[in-house]
């Protein structure tokens, strides 16, 4: 059944992670990005592997479904790995044809395939962690101060709502519309993949004429109750920051600090 | 002066054209209607007699071409007012998918008192009590999706109830349910006539829920042909039938008996008044 597809990766849970303030999740990912394109060398990977080991020992989230996240990006790490490896220049490691393999090579190539993974890696987490709604919250939230420069912070933020809450119903709808098709001697399965494209031209146009209506519809809706966009809006949940917020936001600067000395600092690296 | 205080919802020759290009529709023609407070008002007639188009002037969505709607005193075409219109007079729509806005039922329901700027602890005591007025406080944090067709109509009332209105104006709001569904539907919207004193305004197709109105209206052509209690409507069968309306099955049946012979009153409105009249025809 359609109906039952999960949305998105998220797993629901009661952990300190699932806990925390959406808001504080996503600005932990983004200075994590920065600080992961500041190391320099292994040791700071080690350094910075520590958080999503971290999150893996709280939340208790299997670690296969998330080898499972990389699977789909797999592709384009081996890719990097590869391409690295007989691109740099340095000392030949051996030669296939035209292409040498170089030391130096191998050695971004795994520089650059460990960013990738942990990069994902962690980014997922927010995902998992973190239902739809308190995303869309979050990120409304912290887009809000940009307002002033122009930028629609909740309209967004209401477009991903109404996207989220309509794609079961219209999953569900193709479905239907496809079995009616299918009943009246439609094909979608035989055929290359051109023919197979023109076949879904009877579900795709029912199911775009069915989705302008319902937009049509919600619209009236949504006047009816009052909606008049972002202006003087109240929200029932008010996001709180807790002392978990602080312990995570502790962290991070504990990350960060970490990162910058070996780079700048006394410590070991360059 | 006492009558006019009664009135929550009253029009003055309302007209409303449709345009769309060069052709113009007509779909009131003029009406001039009261609706009183703490009224159960059934508006009955067949596609396209205008009964959509009366909802939507009742809370602003549709302005009046022609002629006048005061929704408790206030001119919809105020345009400074409208927002206290709508909150005044709440409207559930036909669709029970397409009203719904969230992706949780708490959430949806706090919807509209969200968009009044309602503070966040009221909006909570609103949303609660709501749910638990329509019977749904056990889903409150159920993806609507999931919802049967009732269900979901029992929570598109219960977000309209969250913003406090007098009225609640439903268009056809059990047309795409299934039997199960429209009961709940209609028992809900009586409880909160009768408990809550909310003023309802019930377009329907389904007769037998008209009857269950305190009074019933009759749209042809863009105008009210016929305006009274459920009794009084109903007892005009032929005209009805000439309108290509039905009538309550019961009704139907004892229009026919009276047509062979069987002298029983024509007025009768469900299986109970029937049984009753039977009984009296048989042991007198």
């Amino acid at each position: 059944m359609l109906k039952n597809v999960t949305l998105g990766q998220y797993i629901p849970g009661e952990s300190v992670i699932h806990k925390l303030d959406a808001r504080t999740k996503i600005l932990a990912i983004l200075v994590y990005i920065v600080i992961l394109f500041m190391v320099t060398d292994f040791v700071g990977y080690a350094f910075l592997a520590l958080l999503p080991i971290m999150v893996i020992v709280l939340t208790g989230i299997d670690p296969r479904t998330l080898f499972g996240t990389l699977r789909p990006v797999l592709f384009i790490i081996i890719l990097t790995v590869v391409l690295h490896v007989f691109m740099v220049e340095g000392t030949a490691l051996f030669t296939l044809g035209p292409l040498t393999a170089t030391w130096e090579g191998l050695r971004q190539g795994a520089f650059m395939g460990l960013r990738l993974i942990l990069l994902i890696l962690t980014t997922s987490f927010l995902t998992q962690t973190t239902s739809p709604i308190d995303l869309t919250d979050g990120l409304e939230r912290l887009l809000n101060p940009f307002r002033a420069i122009g930028l629609p912070a909740h309209e967004l933020a209401m477009m991903m709502t109404i996207a989220l809450r309509f794609i079961p119903t219209l999953l569900d709808e193709a479905e239907k519309i496809m079995k009616a098709q299918m009943a009246r001697g439609a094909d979608f399965e035989s055929g290359n993949i051109f023919t197979r494209a023109k076949n879904m031209v009877p579900l795709l146009v029912p199911l775009f004429i069915s989705a302008f209506r319902r937009a049509d519809d919600l619209a009236l809706a949504m006047e009816a109750r009052c909606y008049r966009g972002g202006e003087n809006r109240t929200r029932m949940k008010v996001m709180k920051f807790t002392s978990t917020d602080a312990v995570a936001a502790a962290v991070m600067i504990g990350l960060t600090a970490g990162v910058l000395l070996m780079r700048f600092g006394p410590l070991p690296g360059r | 002066m006492g009558e006019e205080k009664e009135a929550i919802i009253r029009t003055e020759n309302l007209e409303h054209t449709y345009s769309s290009g060069d052709s113009m529709v007509l779909a009131i023609a003029g009406v001039n209607l009261v609706v009183r407070r703490g009224e159960f008002l059934a508006v009955i007639g067949h596609n396209g007699s205008g009964k959509s188009t009366l909802a939507k002037t009742f809370n602003a969505l549709l302005l009046p071409t022609g002629g006048r709607v005061w929704v408790r005193g206030i001119d919809t075409a105020d345009e400074g007012r409208r927002w206290e219109v709508r909150q005044t007079a709440g409207m559930v729509f036909q669709n029970p998918d397409n009203q719904i806005v969230a992706t949780v039922v708490e959430e949806d329901v706090a919807f509209g008192p969200e968009n009044l700027g309602v503070e966040p602890g009221e909006i909570r005591r609103r949303v609660d009590a709501a749910l638990a007025a329509v019977g749904m406080m056990g889903y409150a944090h159920h993806a609507p999706h999931l919802l049967s067709g009732g269900q979901k109509q029992r929570v598109a009332i219960a977000g309209i109830l969250a913003m406090r209105p007098e009225i609640i104006i439903l268009d056809e709001p059990t047309s795409m349910l299934d039997p199960v569904g429209r009961e709940e539907v209609l028992s809900v919207v009586r409880k909160l006539n009768r408990e809550e004193g909310i003023t309802v305004v019930y377009i329907t197709h389904f007769m037998e829920e008209a009857v269950r109105a305190d009074r019933v209206v009759v749209m042809e052509q863009g105008q009210v042909v016929l305006d009274g209690t459920p009794r009084e409507v109903f007892r005009r069968v032929q005209l009805l039938k000439d309108l290509g309306l039905d009538v309550p099955p019961m009704t139907e049946l004892a229009a026919q008996l009276r047509a062979a012979g069987v002298p029983i009153d024509e007025a009768i409105l469900d299986v109970g008044e029937m049984a009753r009249e039977i009984e009296k025809l048989l042991c007198p």
